[in-house]
């Protein structure tokens, strides 16, 4: 440590990359750790979403072999981690808006630690908010019915998912100018993926085409898994667990190469 | 050769970069030896920034080659990131961050390790008298302390090369003048300095050369001395009552009106020149309300090369 060194091997090392990486996480995570108003309302929302399809909605919506809020929050977790993706768009766009990525490209560091660095702290932040809406599920009801290494493994589980959205939304916030247009792209993104699915009701309520495309896309097939792995039984088969894992090894193989090059191109 | 400490710091060849079919640098070469300052001049959209973002390898040029400090800034675009600091406009401090916090962080990016990068923080922070505000975030600071920091941030490694993009854009006249001490006292430590601008007098004040840059293409170059000896010893400036007559006297005199009611000329001879202007104006019975003699300044340098009007 604390040695300079010129050596082109030395500096392009992976032993570089990871420190320049968790440079960026301590970074991402002081800014959270300063505004914490992002955190609150990144809590919020979903706070929102819990009381109103529990206790508004709720009555209305049957599901299948479970109580409705058994499977709410699942649905709501992977809202959650969705949603919180946007972050890391918005924080990607505004680092750029104000002039620090122009800073940050033009020191030796590596080339993937910004976004490397970007999208951890974001999702470190999602196990937090993830844990908090855990416990909020608990205070309304919501209980799991598996393993707690079952139900370690569903954050896990959603927490990837939201890894690998964020690869999508780095990539988005490389694009737009700022965060405010950040926003305005990830919407029409994450409606159709977060509300045409499994998340909230049941698709087999949904009419043809609809009900097609949420039983199969990522959210849903997340939602499922995380259902199984929280309160299991036949309706819920662990394929959905695998299923979910591959989806995000999947967006993550793909968008993560995509935005990286995206960064080094400009 | 590549590498150490070539004579030339910075060298461009042909550097050329469009965005969407519009050309912000069309072929331009320029050469910086080592320990000089370049000042890049020009107003908004002329190229500066397109310019030091790719020697400063932020963005690839379309075509050319540039070396810094001797590196290829496509090439050999992680040796030129060690060997340069970028400052200015658009390159921006954390805001949320203290200021001690930022320098640290640029020098564990820069992979000068935690102790030392400790060690630089506090050093640049006394250096540019931001040890009070140190550990305050950013958001608190003044215009004149952010680019104060922000230039620290730029000398965090110590480089030998230092591109500095509008440096005081939009500074009091007293900050300004603070940063000027500090640039100049970093040129005589040795810094290689390219520097952006739009000010005239801070071209004048602080470059050793000036590249004059007008819609991608230099316009002139040259020492500032060099540029205005290029238009004549001396400026004559009439002013008149109204827009109309000063309209009709430059159609006199054969020149045009700046400023609303200013006629200008520039000419080798003054008082001979002053002598004949004041006939043909007294012939066509026009009488100027102000008549002033002077030296020319970059103002009238750039006037007369871009024939733009100058917005300052």
């Amino acid at each position: 440590m604390g040695v300079v060194s010129d050596s082109v091997s030395v500096h392009s090392s992976v032993g570089w990359a990871v420190r320049d990486t968790f440079a960026m996480v301590w970074r991402n995570l002081t800014v959270i750790r300063r505004v914490p108003q992002l955190l609150v309302f990144s809590f919020v929302q979903p706070l929102i979403f819990v009381l109103m399809f529990r206790y508004v909605f709720g009555g209305t919506i049957k599901v299948p072999g479970t109580p409705y809020v058994d499977y709410l929050m699942p649905g709501v977790f992977v809202q959650t981690v969705a949603f919180g993706a946007i972050n890391t768009a918005i924080g990607l766009a505004e680092d750029k808006n104000k002039g620090l990525l122009e800073r940050l490209q033009s020191l030796p560091m590596s080339r993937s630690a910004v976004l490397g660095g970007r999208v951890l702290a974001d999702t470190a932040r999602n196990v937090f908010i993830v844990l908090l809406m855990l416990a909020v599920g608990f205070a309304v009801g919501f209980r799991t019915h598996t393993s707690v290494l079952q139900v370690v493994a569903g954050v896990g589980v959603m927490v990837l998912f939201g890894l690998a959205l964020s690869w999508i939304f780095a990539l988005i916030g490389l694009i737009v100018p700022n965060g405010e247009a950040a926003q305005a792209a990830a919407f029409p993104l994450l409606v159709p993926l977060v509300f045409a699915s499994s998340a909230f009701v049941d698709p087999r309520t949904m009419p043809g085409p609809l009900r097609w495309w949420a039983e199969r896309q990522p959210v849903s097939i997340t939602a499922k898994a995380v259902r199984s792995l929280t309160i299991g039984g036949p309706e819920y088969p662990s394929a959905y667990v695998w299923g979910s894992i591959a989806w995000s090894l999947a967006i993550i193989a793909v968008m993560a190469p995509l935005a990286v090059r995206k960064y080094r191109r400009s | 050769m590549t590498g150490g400490s070539p004579a030339t710091a910075i060298v461009a060849e042909e550097l050329r970069r469009t965005f969407d079919d519009v050309v912000a640098v069309d072929n331009i070469s320029l050469a910086v030896p080592r320990g000089s300052v370049l000042g890049l001049l020009g107003v908004n959209g002329a190229g500066k920034t397109t310019m030091v973002r790719m020697l400063a390898t932020v963005l690839k040029p379309d075509s050319g080659h540039a070396t810094v400090h001797g590196f290829d800034v496509i090439t050999q675009s992680q040796d030129v990131r060690r060997s340069i600091g970028l400052a200015g406009q658009n390159a921006a401090v954390d805001e949320n961050l203290t200021g001690r916090e930022n320098l640290e962080l640029v020098g564990r990016l820069s992979h000068l390790g935690r102790e030392k990068s400790r060690e630089r923080a506090g050093e640049l922070l006394d250096q540019f008298g931001l040890l009070d505000a140190g550990n305050r975030p950013v958001r608190t600071y003044s215009g004149g302390m952010r680019r104060r920091l922000d230039l620290g941030a730029a000398l965090v490694a110590q480089p030998p090369v230092l591109f500095l993009d509008e440096p005081t854009a939009g500074l009091d006249p007293a900050s300004r003048l603070d940063l000027w001490g500090v640039i100049e006292s970093l040129v005589s430590d040795g810094t290689t300095v390219l520097l952006t601008t739009q000010y005239l007098e801070e071209a004048d004040r602080l470059a050793d050369n000036i590249v004059v840059i007008d819609k991608g293409l230099i316009a002139a170059e040259g020492t500032a001395k060099q540029l205005k000896g290029r238009l004549g010893d001396t400026v004559i400036e009439f002013e008149f009552a109204s827009p109309d007559v000063a309209t009709s006297a430059a159609t006199t005199l054969g020149s045009t009106v700046s400023a609303g009611t200013v006629v200008r000329l520039v000419m080798a001879n003054g008082p001979a020149t002053l002598r004949d202007a004041m006939n043909q104006l007294a012939a066509a019975d026009i009488t100027p309300s102000h008549v002033a003699l002077r030296e020319p300044t970059l103002d009238d340098v750039f006037l007369t090369l871009t024939g733009s009007a100058w917005a300052s």
